[in-house]
């Protein structure tokens, strides 16, 4: 049990800066997630905490503690793998019970913390088979009881479900939520899958090109990202973008998105918007915000009707694809209001959700 | 879909399912007459040994006899005269020390060269271990002028333990070759989970690396005992005295004297010294267990 610091961390390998100065506080018992496209420096941080790589520049701490020069063995830490990277000669029970052994923790009690392990895990059942006997969410199972029993100030998670199929993936999950509920230790988990990210996360860090771009609660990232990444990285299908112009209209602000397509901003929102009038703007809208047109719902709203390209029906709600002025835009509607591909189809975008966009800085205004 | 279609079909796919079953066939009975081939031609100097070696030197030496089988009685004299009256027990046991010190040394050594040179990536290491494999590309031909020099300075020239010495510049270098092939198969992932686990590097190796990496070990092993077992152009050059002499030199000089060649005792010697290696290889071969890696990781 403890908390996570990094202050300023750089890492360089050669002439590549993979992590380029990251602060972050992890409190004792948060679940913190890092995510991120490939190459955007998260596993790299990860393995810097651990103490598998070397920290370039900066300081991190773990339990108040400066761990930069201090080994992973005596850093109180224990990680699980993207490949489980289970010792394959030895049982799942001698897999966990490794680390205690090299410790020279007493036989009974080795015995009783891989037990207890196995237990939350539910793996009690496997502890004499060797890897290759284990499916691949029992491998992941034992690599997280070794992780476990340790009972370490930090759990590290490299990707833990990566390799697992769309439906164990699901159900290691929520395994993973449980444990954590119920050992409640700190935790820095890296995937770059965002709804791995949302789902665990108490707080959700996203990276991108070794930078941290966002730290926040997962409603948070979703409904107030700061930059266009976290914009368009978080949520599924991903935030719709058009290049969009702000005018002045009368007292208040028009936003024209096409010489078709323009609506009034609200005052609250044109408050904050002054000081871009005139200028060429990103519109951000999420697609379960361009709905079909809905009785009796309060807010700004904007209707318009378009040709549909190409309709996905998902079940519960049907997506849609259509294009303003030449770029891509998605919307959710329900699926007995949907038309054909090709059709014309009246909606309806909320622009209480909007998001604005600078395009020469990136930063949502 | 008409009546006709369906049928041509359904007999086009039996067809298909024929001619493939007719494939496999005549690719089974060519690999069995082309093993059963090898087999013959393998195993015909065997056969010859062992039917020379339990006959008597008369029926050996009696030109009209048929050489392929034992006319007169089968007879185990030529085994006794060897263990008897020739000193084939000693250069026995002589090649037994010399194997097993050399294969225990072979062992440490190019293991614990291989996991530094393999594992631990540090300035040089790759090119040292190519350097290490070249040394093995010159032939020992080659090597025993130099090295002759080497044990004579050392005082061991004419005893058994220079071999115990030399035997190593040819093992040492393929058995690391080895080692660091199969210790770089290892994912990456083992050591930093025993690394985190709290294993230092004399524990990672120990417990991680050399039982994940036994197939390796043991077929090093294999090489490294096939090697001091048979070697012959050492102790040809550095042993003469029959007390220090290994198997492989000491049953042609004592057995062969100028043009007379004890067959007989020859194939029996032979025959026996055989035996051991057949029998590492039969018993290695079991725990040879290829994909011990499998379910380490995701494959």
């Amino acid at each position: 049990m403890a908390e996570v610091a990094l202050r300023s961390v750089v890492k360089r390998f050669d002439d590549v800066e993979a992590v380029r100065s990251i602060d972050l506080d992890i409190p004792n018992n948060e679940f913190v997630v890092l995510v991120g496209p490939s190459g955007c420096g998260k596993s790299t941080t990860l393995r810097m905490i651990a103490g598998l790589e070397e920290v370039t520049a900066g300081e991190i701490f773990i339990g108040g503690e400066l761990v930069n020069d201090l080994p992973p063995k005596d850093r109180d830490i224990a990680m699980v793998f993207q490949n489980y990277a289970l010792y394959p000669h030895m049982t799942a029970y001698e897999n966990m019970s490794f680390g205690l052994r090299l410790r020279k923790f007493s036989k009974a009690e080795i015995r009783q913390r891989v037990e207890n392990a196995a237990r939350i895990l539910d793996i009690t059942d496997l502890l004499d088979r060797r890897p290759k006997a284990l499916s691949g969410g029992q491998r992941q199972r034992v690599a997280m009881g070794r992780a476990i029993v340790r009972n370490p100030k930090v759990f590290l998670f490299d990707e833990p479900l990566s390799n697992l199929d769309a439906k164990l993936r699901v159900q290691m999950r929520t395994e993973i939520k449980r444990v954590h509920q119920k050992v409640k230790t700190t935790t820095v988990y890296v995937t770059h899958d965002q709804v791995e990210a949302m789902t665990l996360a108490d707080r959700v860090v996203v990276m991108h090109r070794g930078r941290i771009e966002q730290i926040g609660t997962p409603q948070d990232l979703y409904h107030h990202p700061k930059t266009r990444f976290v914009a368009g990285f978080i949520g599924s299908p991903a935030m719709n973008f058009a290049p969009c112009k702000l005018e002045q209209n009368g007292v208040g602000l028009r936003i024209n998105v096409s010489d078709a397509i323009s609506f009034p901003l609200s005052e609250a929102q044109g408050a904050r918007c002054r000081s871009v009038v005139g200028k060429n703007l990103i519109l951000g809208l999420r697609p379960e915000h361009i709905t079909e047109p809905r009785q009796g719902e309060r807010g700004n709203r904007s209707q318009f009707t378009t040709t549909l390209d190409v309709v996905e029906p998902m079940g519960m709600e049907t997506l849609v694809y259509f294009r303003i002025s030449g770029t891509e835009i998605c919307g959710r509607v329900d699926p007995a209001s949907a038309g054909a591909p090709g059709a014309e189809m009246a909606l309806q975008a909320n622009l209480d959700h909007l998001h604005l966009i600078d395009p020469e800085t990136d930063l949502v205004l | 879909m008409t009546a006709t279609a369906i049928s041509t079909q359904r007999s086009r796919r039996l067809s298909v399912g024929a001619s493939l079953k007719r494939n496999r066939r005549w690719a089974l009975i060519t690999s069995y007459v082309f093993l059963i081939l090898f087999a013959i031609f393998f195993l015909i100097p065997p056969y010859y040994m062992i039917v020379t070696s339990l006959k008597s030197d008369a029926e050996v030496a009696h030109m009209a006899t048929n050489p392929w089988i034992i006319a007169d009685g089968i007879t185990f004299d030529q085994y006794k005269l060897l263990f008897t009256e020739s000193d084939f027990l000693i250069y026995f046991k002589n090649t037994a020390i010399v194997t097993v010190c050399v294969v225990a040394i072979t062992m440490v050594v190019s293991v614990l060269a291989a996991f530094s040179l393999g594992r631990m990536r540090f300035w040089g290491s790759s090119i040292l271990a190519t350097g290490i494999f070249l040394t093995y590309l010159i032939p020992d031909t080659l090597l025993f002028i130099p090295l002759f020099q080497i044990v004579r300075s050392l005082g061991l020239l004419n005893s058994y333990w220079g071999m115990v010495l030399v035997y190593p510049t040819l093992t040492v270098p393929f058995c690391t070759w080895i080692m660091i092939g199969y210790f770089q198969s290892i994912p990456k992932e083992l050591d930093e989970a025993a690394l985190i686990d709290g294993a230092g590097h004399m524990q990672m190796l120990l417990k991680i690396f050399i039982p994940v990496a036994l197939p390796g070990i043991i077929a090093a092993t294999i090489f490294a005992f096939t090697v001091s077992w048979a070697a012959f152009v050492y102790p040809m050059a550095f042993l003469y005295s029959s007390d220090q002499q290994v198997l492989t030199v000491g049953t042609v000089t004592s057995l062969i004297r100028a043009d007379v060649y004890k067959w007989g005792m020859l194939m029996a010697g032979a025959l026996v010294a055989a035996a051991p290696p057949l029998a590492i290889y039969a018993f290695l071969m079991d725990y040879y267990i290829a994909g011990l890696t499998a379910g380490a990781t995701k494959g």
